[in-house]
């Protein structure tokens, strides 16, 4: 049984071969995927192109639920873009060494969940060729966005977030560019000079790096925070019932985190197996993050749990009937599954022998996503179709152009995420190297020994075996 | 485009904006509805239709919910503890209750803060107003609107919802929407401006019962009464005060609590501008 969160006698070499190894040569199976991507976005383009000829109501939305699963799935994509950035700047605050193998692809799963979330409310606007009027642009007409509209903060926030976010993801891998730069060949060499900045691996540049990287996991973690909990204004700002709510905030964030986590899973399980990083990406480490899924699925439910009782305990007449009206009205399928998958099924991770079964948790990541996108949309449709005006209560199953245009915002997804771990290492080949130095230092104690000394303490400046 | 005028309109911008909406009113437009001479003929939906170039969406759409009616006449069978009391079958006897829901001007509108460009705003006359060419059509507005009295252009109507010579009977005073903007009830917004240019043609003051909103003109019962609320001496003033329900209030003091007007979902400090008169029933 694998209990180490890495082998520490692995060598430098070995650790670039394997990572520049995962660049070179796709497979078939690589060109499937991109195919199947490639199918995937053409639904998406035709079902847009269609709604934006034809009008949304092809969408099948209609008086009064008029955002559907379209803005739904905006927040599960802002969501999932939560996970990555968020956890790879806090867990380096805290100095958690075992983010450093997988925190590499995790952001870029940020950047591109948030170049895919960014699409849905443009796309969904019913005349998206004035989408620039949400821009605060100085015009002779002193015409200016609503400040007060959370849709306007909403455009602030994730154009913040994802300029961010990807400098953040860029900046940690400029080192890791010049290992790339340093053994490549044609038009990849060009690319990674030119990325790679001049990297040399001075003394300065590293202290000049390491500060900027600390100060931008400093400026991300507030500003992940607050990215989600604007969105979530979008519905607490609102007067309806189930979404003026004051713990939304909280929990929208509980939530993003969530679903990034178990992506994270996904798509460890997935490099873990096609790029043979069994290496890096270690069952312990995978354990790890199957231990902070479950801490925050336990967290969520308990902010839904809190959500239940607040409207149950409240005042607001028309909130409990919501709250009844999901528990058993039309939407009640959708809202136990969404129960079942976000707050049951986490369960799985409370045991080590499944959390070690590499098959068990691919599926179970993928079902606490298929929670988190039905509990986005569990929170935007009933609210919309059964609240304060009795007249008004209708529901209508969303078109198959809504559900296009939902899959092919994966396939989107994926082909950027495909072309990530092609051009740039999706594995951080010199944190790796740092982690593996720390562990040495840690766990070979022969010299430690022959000095007396405890392993803790500061070493020799002895020459470490196979450095 | 100039520097200074963008700055200078930025300070007018900040001047006027400051917490939303205007200060200073000339009118106040409100209504009374009085739900006992209410019959529920849908008169004044089809004036609305007439007047206002509603799209006619044609029954698929209707029954997707994808319609257009700015007025509509909300049908409620009974009181729901009345429902209990008779068998389901029996309660129809008893007759519906009918209820014309139309845009209640809020003062307080809740759609107002949440639109992205500002396309819907608050006038000096009170109103409610809806900036057709602004509208991007994030259809926030309507989701955030507790009467849920906001209309979306799911599609393209034009060219279908009036085939000739149909399209002859348009209304030239105000447009027809194209697809992706919101719309809503505008209280007959062209008949205010035009009474009102006229009153100001000839110096004098708008009275009272000018003009009327197309609903109010067919009504045959004339169950609709639509005046300012700012002028103490109209008609629609008297009937608010007569029942004791006031503007700026989330919950009135009545001292007569057999006095029969109301305003829908007030307790949400929407500051809604229709007072409807509760219907009186033989139980």
């Amino acid at each position: 049984m694998q209990t180490k969160d890495i082998n520490e006698q692995i060598k430098w070499a070995q650790i670039n071969n394997d990572v520049l190894r995962s660049l070179e040569n796709p497979r078939m199976a690589y060109w499937v995927a991109v195919g199947i991507c490639v199918a995937m976005i053409a639904c998406a383009v035709i079902g847009v192109g269609y709604v934006y000829t034809t009008g949304q109501g092809t969408l099948d939305l209609y008086w009064p639920d008029m955002w559907g699963t379209w803005i739904g799935t905006f927040i599960f994509w802002i969501g999932m873009s939560h996970s990555g950035t968020l956890l790879s700047a806090i867990l380096h605050i805290v100095h958690a060494d075992w983010r450093k193998p997988i925190y590499r692809f995790a952001e870029a799963m940020t950047t591109f969940s948030l170049m895919t979330a960014g699409l849905f409310p443009i796309i969904h606007l019913g005349r998206m060729w004035n989408l620039y009027w949400v821009i605060p642009y100085a015009s002779d007409r002193g015409i200016w966005p609503n400040f007060r509209s959370p849709l306007v903060w909403d455009a602030f926030a994730i154009f913040t977030y994802l300029t961010s976010s990807a400098l953040f993801l860029y900046i940690g891998m400029v080192p890791d560019l010049a290992i790339c730069r340093d053994n490549a060949r044609g038009w990849r060499k060009k690319l990674y000079t030119v990325l790679s900045l001049g990297w040399a691996g001075t003394d300065r540049q590293w202290r000049n790096f390491r500060k900027t990287y600390l100060l931008m996991a400093c400026f991300l973690i507030p500003l992940a925070v607050s990215v989600h909990s604007i969105v979530s204004s979008d519905f607490a700002m609102s007067i309806m019932p189930g979404w003026h709510v004051t713990t939304f905030p909280p929990y929208f964030v509980a939530g993003a985190l969530y679903s990034g986590c178990a992506a994270i899973i996904t798509l460890f399980i997935i490099l873990r197996y096609f790029f043979r990083f069994e290496e890096y990406m270690t069952i312990p480490i995978l354990e790890k993050t199957c231990k902070l899924t479950f801490v925050i699925a336990m967290a969520w439910t308990y902010l839904n749990a809190i959500e239940f009782a607040t409207v149950w305990y409240g005042p607001d007449q028309v909130d409990k009937e919501l709250l009844i009206n999901k528990f058993t009205g039309p939407y009640s399928p959708y809202f136990w599954a969404m129960l079942f998958f976000g707050s049951v099924m986490p369960f799985t991770l409370a045991f080590e022998k499944l959390r070690r079964h590499i098959p068990t948790m691919f599926v179970v990541s993928l079902f606490l996503n298929v929670g988190m996108w039905l509990e986005r949309w569990m929170i935007v449709s009933p609210t919309l179709s059964l609240s304060y005006e009795p007249f008004a209560w209708k529901v209508v199953w969303p078109s198959i152009v809504q559900w296009a245009v939902v899959f092919g915002s994966f396939g989107w997804f994926g082909l950027l995420f495909l072309v990530f771990v092609k051009v740039f290492p999706s594995v951080s080949m010199y944190e790796v190297k740092e982690m593996v130095y720390h562990r040495r230092r840690a766990v070979v104690d022969d010299n430690a020994k022959a000095l007396h000394r405890r392993s803790s303490d500061p070493q020799p400046a002895a020459e470490m075996p196979g450095a | 485009m100039s520097f200074k005028n963008i700055l200078e309109d930025w300070a007018r911008y900040r001047r006027t904006r400051e917490d939303g909406g205007f200060h200073v009113y000339e009118h106040k437009w409100g209504m009374a509805i009085d739900l006992n001479k209410c019959i529920g003929c849908n008169a004044c939906s089809v004036a609305c239709y007439a007047e206002n170039n509603l799209a006619v969406v044609g029954p698929e759409r209707f029954a997707k919910n994808q319609v257009m009616h700015w007025m509509r006449i909300e049908r409620y069978w009974d009181e729901p503890q009345l429902a209990q009391a008779v068998p389901a079958s029996q309660y129809q006897e008893n007759g519906g209750s009918f209820l014309p829901m139309l845009c209640q001007q809020c003062m307080a509108a809740t759609c107002e803060p949440v639109c992205p460009v500002a396309a819907t705003y608050h006038t000096p006359d009170g109103l409610n107003a809806q900036v057709y060419n602004r509208c991007v059509g994030s259809r926030y507005c309507s989701n955030n609107c507790p009467y849920r009295l906001r209309y979306f252009n799911w599609f393209s109507y034009y060219e279908s919802s009036w085939p000739a010579p149909l399209h002859m009977q348009l209304n030239p005073d105000l447009t027809v929407r194209d697809k992706g903007v919101m719309e809503k009830c505008t209280f007959c917004v062209q008949r205010i401006r035009r009474a009102k240019d006229k009153a100001k043609m000839d110096n004098r003051k708008l009275g009272d019962f000018e003009f009327q909103t197309a609903c109010q003109q067919t009504c045959p019962t004339t169950a609709i009464v639509f005046g300012d609320l700012m002028d103490p001496e109209t008609q629609v003033s008297k009937l608010w005060a007569a029942h004791q329900v006031e503007l700026g209030k989330a919950e009135q003091d009545k001292e007569n609590p057999d006095l029969r007007g109301y305003r829908v979902f007030e307790a949400l400090n929407t500051d809604p501008k229709i007072m409807y008169m509760e219907r009186v029933r033989e139980v």
